[in-house]
């Protein structure tokens, strides 16, 4: 009996993990970025970009004949990063440099980077003219996706703690790293200041520009692995299912209120949300709906969201609230 | 002297101030060449994609908007339908209410007119469905901004996202009543409705020989509603109400306007407006419901209200742009020479938008470089 509830737990706890964490990743991005003072809406864009960046850089590395793990690795990885970073400066360079609307770029930058995802996994093989019927990565996904070897003889602690693939604990450290950056160490409180009361931080010799474009871009490269590892699981790239992880990832932030380690502990809900409809037998319980009801199952996660907002909202404690400065751009001279 | 000084202690190469004002045909011509840089930058990255002549491309482009009659029609009328959706969220954009909904308020206008479309023909007469189409549509898509209206209004809660999350909601429910309703369970198409009696349909304007029948109608809509919404906001209290709420809560409040009334009344009618948006793509354009019925509207609408200004008359214009760069880029991609993906229009209309919004920055500010005697600019 417990037995049988233990591996039922075991492999719900397991399978949410795995499906939150490209919502870790974003929502991790997501709150550097806004810890800085600006709301980055382009999240589901830089994530797309990411994610295609990586599926294109694998998919090319593919080709090769003899493939080394360690390059397989490195290569998609790197293109990721790269290109969620480019993503990253466009932000930076409208909103912190020219100070446009951050709500009208983030958006833009969404139609953008979902434009370019959407476009070249649909075409990049029309471009190349490379003699594959589909853009599919799956040598590369196979190795992204090996885990421990010995984490299946372990019993129940193996499977909940050893059995992920590195890019879990990656999503894992980065999101405590971040933490503790940002709430342990000088550069964290300069951020947060810079979020809070940027003009008051520039009066104390603080680079605000500086601290706005480095946590926005290193937040986008986080985001962008997000993408990717999204496209790992999915063995290449799939049209418009990047977008709604994206938005989640912001919804998150909130969940989170602003605090990396605590949107861990969110993912990790979401990622049981956003699959709850696969996960009822697994569950344990024993329900037939009708056909086309996984479609109100997928709505979940958003009227949670909603409702922690709500919530949050409600409480008017003053550590649950967005930095202050937060949406608003700066202009020393504005003063 | 100062020159001295000067040469120690230089000054920095270059510093902001802000602009006062602007004369109207400097900031035009600023937009213009951001425009057009932004074409060159696309014709750069479609010659490394392609390696197509961009002269042909944007050729192929014009000849894709305006290339004939029915084409024309179409451009007008997909203008018409992103500037409805500008409008409706200008109402609130000017109150400083990020309505980033209307995505979801345009589905569930657009879920309501179907559901009458689909259920009422036979019972009711002709004029009453096209009244309580018209009211279901209004109703839903206000409602669906009537709940996050009310939180933000008593609660403060971030409308931004709430709205943001009410789009996925109502996409869902969308997916969940075309899955129900289509024909052959399962497949997820509802198909055209009311194939034969056309019962819902808005009718069409003019004879068989004219090419905008299906289309004039829908258009004359929006240009009343944009005539509308331009006197609301500027001629009518309500329209006062909403720009002294967006200005600043405490003065609205220290002239005895209701701020709480203001933000629900205005989000609601943003919301309304959106549903009839969905009225108009059901009865109007596609006779259906499909889960991409709203085609992207409700965010690129944001993109058109900002760059107007927040000025409904405007917004046409700024419409009419985007619409004709995506009508030009999909007619482009989808061109047998190329034969790339549809998504070709969103890059294509993704770098102009960025180009147009880096370009605001000229307007609201002023670069002036170091002189090389110490005198002052």
């Amino acid at each position: 009996m417990f037995e049988a509830f233990l591996s039922k737990f075991v492999y719900v706890l397991t399978s949410s993990i795995n499906n939150g964490m490209p919502v870790l990743f974003g929502a991790t991005g997501e709150i550097l970025t806004e810890k800085s003072g600006h709301l980055n809406l382009g999240i589901p864009g830089v994530m797309a970009v990411g994610g295609i960046s990586g599926v294109i850089a694998a998919f090319f590395y593919g080709q090769v004949p003899e493939m080394n793990p360690f390059l397989t690795i490195i290569i998609p990885m790197l293109a990721c990063l790269i290109g969620s970073l480019v993503m990253g400066l466009i932000y930076c360079f409208l909103t912190v440099t020219l100070r446009a609307n951050q709500n009208v770029t983030g958006l833009a930058l969404t139609t953008f980077g979902i434009g370019i995802g959407n476009f070249f996994g649909a075409s990049i093989i029309k471009i190349t003219h490379v003699d594959i019927p589909s853009v599919r990565i799956d040598a590369t996904s196979k190795l992204f996706k090996s885990t421990l070897p010995f984490a299946s003889k372990l019993g129940w602690f193996g499977e909940i703690f050893l059995s992920y693939r590195f890019l879990v604990y990656l999503g894992l450290i980065i999101a405590f790293i971040a933490s503790f950056i940002l709430f342990k160490t000088r550069i964290g409180l300069h951020l947060r200041a810079v979020g809070e009361n940027p003009a008051t931080a520039d009066a104390a010799g603080i680079n605000v520009n500086k601290y706005k474009y480095f946590a926005t871009c290193i937040g986008s490269m986080i985001a962008g692995l997000g993408g990717f590892f999204y496209c790992i699981d999915k063995n290449g790239w799939s049209n418009d299912t990047i977008e709604p992880l994206g938005w989640i990832a912001i919804a998150l932030v909130i969940f989170a209120i602003w605090k990396p380690h605590m949107a861990v502990v969110g993912a990790i809900l979401f990622g049981l949300l956003l699959n709850l409809y696969d996960l009822i037998p697994a569950l344990g319980l024993n329900i037939k709906f009708p056909q086309g009801y996984d479609k109100l199952f997928k709505m979940i996660p958003y009227i949670v969201t909603i409702i922690v907002l709500i919530i949050t909202s409600a409480r008017k404690k003053r550590e649950y609230q967005p930095p202050s400065h937060l949406g608003l751009s700066y202009f020393r001279e504005d003063r | 002297m100062t020159g001295e000084k000067t040469k120690k202690i230089r000054d920095p190469l270059f510093h902001i101030i802000k602009r006062g004002s602007i004369v109207w045909w400097k900031s035009a011509l600023i937009r213009v060449s951001a425009v057009l840089i932004a074409l060159i930058v696309v014709a750069i990255i479609t010659l490394l994609i392609t390696g197509q002549n961009p002269f042909e491309m944007y050729k192929a482009m014009v000849d894709g908007a305006i290339g004939n009659e029915l084409r024309i029609w179409n451009l007008l009328q997909d203008t018409a339908l992103l500037l409805v959706v500008g409008l409706a969220l200008t109402l609130s954009f000017k109150m400083r209410f990020w309505n980033i909904g209307g995505q979801g308020q345009i589905i569930m206008g657009a879920v309501a007119a179907t559901a009458c479309m689909k259920f009422l023909p036979g019972k009711v007469p002709d004029f009453a469905l096209y009244l309580i189409m018209i009211a279901s549509a209004l109703i839903a898509g206000g409602l669906w901004a009537l709940i996050p209206g009310i939180f933000k209004a008593f609660l403060n809660t971030n409308e931004t996202l709430f709205t943001l999350m009410m789009n996925y909601i109502a996409l869902n429910f969308a997916a969940f009543l075309t899955f129900r309703w289509s024909k052959n369970s399962g497949n997820n198409v509802i198909g055209i409705i009311n194939r034969k009696s056309h019962a819902g349909w808005f009718p069409e304007i003019g004879g068989s020989g004219f090419v905008g029948r299906n289309f004039l109608l829908n258009i004359l809509i929006v240009f009343v509603i944009m005539l509308i919404v331009f006197v609301y906001l500027k001629y009518s209290k309500h329209g006062y109400e909403i720009s002294v709420v967006g200005e600043s809560e405490k003065t609205a409040r220290y002239i005895g306007i209701n701020v709480k009334k203001v933000i629900i009344r205005t989000v609601v009618i943003s919301g309304a407006i959106c549903g009839l948006a969905g009225l108009i793509l059901v009865s109007g354009v596609h006779h259906t419901l499909t889960t991409d019925i709203e085609g992207g509207r409700g965010f690129t609408a944001i993109i058109v209200s900002w760059m107007a200004h927040f000025n409904p008359l405007y917004m046409a214009l700024t419409s009419f742009l985007i619409v004709f760069l995506e009508k030009g880029a999909i007619q482009v991609a989808s061109s047998p020479a190329l034969n790339l993906d549809d998504n070709f229009a969103n890059i294509v209309t993704g770098i102009i938008i960025l180009f147009i919004i880096g370009c605001e920055f000229f307007i609201n500010y002023k670069i002036v470089f170091r002189k090389r005697k110490g005198g002052v600019s």
